[in-house]
Formats: structure tokens, C-alpha cells, sequence
């Protein structure tokens, strides 16, 4: 059962990165989506940065006096994570503003009936 | 006991009863955020949590502080938190009322639902 | 900790929940600042006020700018799939759960993610590059390479937006939009008066005192973005267009993402290897010399796209 108070954390971030995940697929709204790929984008952040985490330590700036320091190296990979997410996120609504001004709508389940390519017109054969 | 300890006492308990004081606080603008009926009311609610909540708690931090000058960046937090936080309430009343809510007046009457809601 | 994760996960099926998107869009606002205090709490404060930038700030200001634009409301319809993805996500969360049993605890030092590579760079970074912060020595030095990556995402996500959102256009009647007089925005304008040029001015504090207490180029970036978005919120945005042209965002952009790049041929042409500091100087002078100009590369890019994508989306009109 101490297994319970080490790995916690790491259940909290499935449950999380789920119910994002959950989001992208089952919502229809575009802008909807988006935001469930940030919220699954921000859990595999915490994830990392929980894997980081050095009992007992600081964070990893130097300073005289502390001996045990939490691991830079997640620090370093999540901070480009997080600005590539917001640049992600960007073009992300870019597209869907384009989309709802073009087709009328975000709404996923009106919009695939309408990217459709038609059938063709004539069923004659050529002679 | 010394001076200097009696001082340290009084600093810790000064503290701690102002941190527990804005957690109070806390909790009320909570309550009164899920509980009044109306849009301009909640926002009185969250504007309790920003002044008493921010001040009490901010004031606390800083006397339980090891260091002069960490207490001195709280208090700068608190000022400009105290700046920017009923700013912000301003902000959101000013933009539902231009968007037509209107606030419920005469007994629990609630004004017709706004669009959107 | 136990409270913040189950907040995160209260906001997170909230969000799932909601039909408004206004509502949604500040939920997820709520998520990045609560994540914010839980990276504190794991001991990576450079973390945390990055994801309050750019996760809780920009984020957020773009979210609404495009909400403005595509509709507040959701629609909802009785979608079968709906069942089929929950089925999904409660298999993948179980199958996640089962795979964490073989992680290393929480916050054991023997762990191998805490091995190899990380004491190295807490042990050596004092002597090569000589600044406290370890995070921005290897973000700067030792992986400077990937962080070149990650600022020329940021411009392309910008040449995306600026290719997909076109520029100023005429805009015939806006509907829905009260014209905004100046005598009914007294407070706004004067609390946007004080706090502009303080947030300015934070940003080049938070630029150059990156490499001895949590900060840097990216954060510093977000925080003068920050600082012109406030002002284009207040005043509107033909104001800020006028303050900081799009023509001189989109070259100031360009530079940075040159000064970064153009750093490492410097060092190539010197006679080094791609973004090796060494050809600056010995260390840890040389390493410090190519920090600040990379860095200042960074801020350069960071700080104008996020001007850009907020005025492009705050400048389209509704069609």
C-alpha cells in the first residue's frame, strides 16, 4: 500500500490526460477539441515534471547550503513543450476560424457532410 | 523568556491567525460564489476573496517570511494584486452589463435569461 | 498536492461537461494556473511561470479571440461515438495505470530519469557555464540545440497564422460591437496606465535575471506580449496597431530566429562546432557571451509573435 502514496500522482495524470482525451474524440466542437488537446498536453507535462521530483531536494537553481537538487533536465524539456502547445494551439484556431468562415460552422457533425466530394452528376454510359 | 523571543512568538501567531483568517475568507467568497442568485452578487462574492482573502493571507506570508526581503516582494505582490484584482471584477461587470444582463432588482425577481445562457 | 490534482481533475471532466464555450475557455485557464502552482510544488518554478505565461495568459487571450469569431455556444447532439470514446479513454487509463506499476516512486533519487545525464549537469554547470540556474544553462548550452527548434516553431506557428488570418481588412459595420468611447473606460485606462510600462518593464528584468532565478528569453518573451496585449485589450487594437507596427513585429520576429540561428554559424564560421560557445571565449565567459545573445534571440522571437497572433485575431472581423 505504499505503493498507493508513490504512484498517485501518476494515476492522477491518466485520469487526466483520459479525460482530455475523451474530449478530442467525443466532442464535436473544434474549439472544444483544442482545448481537450491542451488540457491531455498539460497532464503529460505534470507527468513529466512529477518524474523530476527528487524527495527531499530543491529546485535546480544553485545556491550555497543546499546539497540535493530536483532534476533540471524535465524542466528544460517541458518549458519548450509548453511554448510549442501554445504555438500548436494557435494555428489550431486559426484553421477553425477560417473553417467557420468558410463552411458556417464548427461543429464537426455538420461540417463532414459538407467536405463530402459530390457524386457524380451523369449515371449514363458512354457510348 | 527574552524580548527577542517574545517577538518571534508574537510574529508566528500574528501570522498564522492572519493566514487562517484569509482561508476563512477564502471560503466564504467561495460559498457566496456558488450560492447568491445573481451574476453582479457572485461578483461581490469573488471580490471579497481578492481584498479580505489576498490582504490577510499576503500580510501573513509575509510576517511568517525568513528573510526582510521576501516579506518586502509579498507586500509588493499584495499592492499590486490589490490593483490589479478589482480591476479585473470592474472589467467583467462592465462587460455583462454592455452585453445586456442586467442585474435582479425588486425582490428575487432574476432578469430574463441573457443570451447565451 | 492531493488537493491541487483533484481540483485539476474536477476542472478537467468540467470542461468535458460544459456546452459554453466562454465558460470552457476559462475553466482551461483555471486548469493552467492550478497545473502552475503544482509545478511549484514539484520544485520547477521555471516551469511554473512559464505555464502561467503562456499557458494561463496567451492561451487564454487567443482561445476567446478566436471564440469571438467562431461561436460561443456548443451544439450538442446524441453522438453514439460518445459511449465508444469513453470506452476508449477508461481502457487507455487502465492500460496507462497498469503500465505506471513499473515506474520509479514519486520523488526517488535513484530513479533513472534522476541519473546519467542530470547530476552531470548539476555538477559541472557551475564550472563551464558559471550561472546559478541550471535549468537555463542546459536549455541555453547544453541543449541549445533543441531550443533553437522550439523558436522556429514559434515563427512558423506565426507564418501559419499570418498566412491563414489575413492582414487588415476592411471591415463594413461590425455587428454586435458598442463602439467604445473613451469617457466610459476611466478605470480600465487608468489601472492599463500603470500597469503597461510596469509589465515592460519586467519583461527585460525577467530576460536578464533568467540565469540566477527562474526566467529567460521564453517567459520574458511572453511577459512583453503580455504587456502589448493589455494594451490592445484597453485601447483597442487600431491603437496598438499604431504603437507597434505588424511590419515591424514580423521583422523583429525574423531577427530573432536569425540572431539564434546566425549565433551558431558565427561559431561555425570560428572554427567550432554549430552553437559551440567555446568559440566566444573560454569558459565559463565565452558560454555566458552566447547565453545572452541566443536569449536575446528568443525574447526577440517570443515577445513579437505573441503581439502578432493577438493582433490578427483581434483584428478579423466577423464576415
Amino acid at each position: 500500500m505504499k505503493d498507493l502514496v508513490g504512484l498517485f500522482p501518476y494515476w492522477a495524470v491518466a485520469l487526466l490526460m483520459m479525460t482530455g482525451l475523451y474530449i478530442v474524440i467525443a466532442q464535436g466542437n473544434l474549439v472544444k477539441k483544442l482545448i481537450g488537446l491542451g488540457i491531455f498536453q498539460v497532464s503529460v507535462f505534470v507527468l513529466y515534471i512529477a518524474m523530476g521530483v527528487v524527495s527531499g531536494g530543491t529546485p535546480p537553481i544553485l545556491e550555497t547550503g543546499f546539497v540535493t537538487y530536483s532534476n533540471p533536465l524535465p524542466s528544460v524539456l517541458i518549458l519548450t513543450a509548453i511554448v510549442v502547445g501554445v504555438a500548436t494551439l494557435a494555428v489550431g484556431l486559426a484553421l477553425a476560424v477560417r473553417i467557420r468562415e468558410s463552411f458556417g460552422t464548427v461543429e464537426e457533425d455538420e461540417l463532414l457532410p459538407l467536405t463530402e466530394p459530390e457524386a457524380p452528376a451523369d449515371a449514363e454510359p458512354h457510348a | 523568556m527574552s524580548a527577542g523571543e517574545i517577538l518571534d512568538l508574537a510574529r508566528r501567531l500574528l501570522g498564522e491567525g492572519l493566514l487562517g483568517l484569509g482561508a476563512l475568507a477564502v471560503l466564504v467568497g467561495a460559498i457566496g460564489l456558488l450560492r447568491l442568485p445573481d451574476f453582479y452578487t457572485r461578483a461581490h462574492a469573488g471580490g471579497v476573496t481578492d481584498t479580505a482573502g489576498a490582504i490577510s493571507m499576503l500580510t501573513g506570508l509575509a510576517l511568517l517570511a525568513p528573510d526582510p526581503l521576501v516579506s518586502l516582494k509579498l507586500l509588493i505582490v499584495l499592492a499590486v494584486s490589490l490593483f490589479a484584482s478589482p480591476t479585473s471584477c470592474h472589467a467583467l461587470a462592465r462587460a455583462a452589463f454592455r452585453s445586456g444582463h442586467r442585474p435582479a432588482l425588486h425582490g428575487n425577481r432574476l432578469p430574463p435569461a441573457a443570451p447565451g445562457e | 498536492m492531493i488537493g491541487l490534482l483533484a481540483a485539476l481533475a474536477a476542472i478537467a471532466v468540467a470542461v468535458a461537461f460544459m456546452r459554453d464555450l466562454l465558460v470552457v475557455a476559462m475553466l482551461s485557464s483555471i486548469f493552467s494556473f492550478a497545473c502552475c502552482a503544482l509545478f511549484v510544488l514539484f520544485d520547477a518554478p521555471d516551469v511554473a511561470f512559464t505555464e502561467a505565461c503562456i499557458g494561463a495568459g496567451v492561451s487564454t487571450v487567443l482561445t476567446l479571440a478566436a471564440l469571438r469569431l467562431t461561436g460561443r455556444q456548443e451544439r450538442r447532439s446524441g453522438r453514439p461515438a460518445t459511449a465508444i470514446a469513453a470506452m476508449v479513454a477508461t481502457v487507455c487509463g487502465l492500460a496507462l495505470v497498469y503500465g505506471s506499476l513499473d515506474l520509479p516512486r514519486f520523488g526517488d533519487p535513484r530513479a533513472p530519469a534522476n541519473g546519467h545525464v542530470a547530476p552531470h549537469y548539476l555538477t559541472r554547470s557551475e564550472g563551464e557555464i558559471g550561472i546559478p540556474n541550471v535549468v537555463t544553462s542546459v536549455l541555453g548550452s547544453y541543449r541549445g540545440y533543441d531550443t533553437l527548434g522550439e523558436t522556429v516553431v514559434v515563427f512558423t506557428a506565426a507564418l501559419g497564422v499570418l498566412l491563414l488570418i489575413g492582414g487588415a481588412q476592411a471591415r463594413p459595420g461590425k455587428r454586435g460591437e458598442a463602439p467604445a468611447r473613451a469617457d466610459r473606460d476611466v478605470v480600465l485606462r487608468a489601472i492599463a496606465t500603470l500597469f503597461v510600462p510596469m509589465t515592460l518593464f519586467l519583461a527585460p528584468y525577467v530576460q536578464f535575471h533568467g540565469a540566477y532565478s527562474p526566467g529567460g528569453g521564453f517567459q520574458a518573451g511572453a511577459i512583453l506580449g503580455g504587456a502589448l496585449i493589455l494594451y490592445g485589450l484597453v485601447f483597442g487594437v487600431e491603437r496598438l496597431n499604431r504603437l507597434v507596427p505588424e511590419a515591424v513585429l514580423r521583422v523583429i520576429a525574423t531577427l530573432g530566429v536569425l540572431t539564434y540561428g546566425g549565433t551558431g554559424l558565427v561559431t561555425l564560421a570560428l572554427g567550432k562546432g554549430f552553437l559551440d560557445y567555446d568559440a566566444f571565449g573560454t569558459r565559463p565567459v565565452g558560454q555566458q557571451i552566447g547565453l545572452t545573445v541566443i536569449e536575446l534571440g528568443v525574447f526577440m522571437t517570443v515577445g513579437a509573435v505573441m503581439t502578432l497572433l493577438f493582433q490578427r485575431f483581434a483584428g478579423r472581423g466577423e464576415a
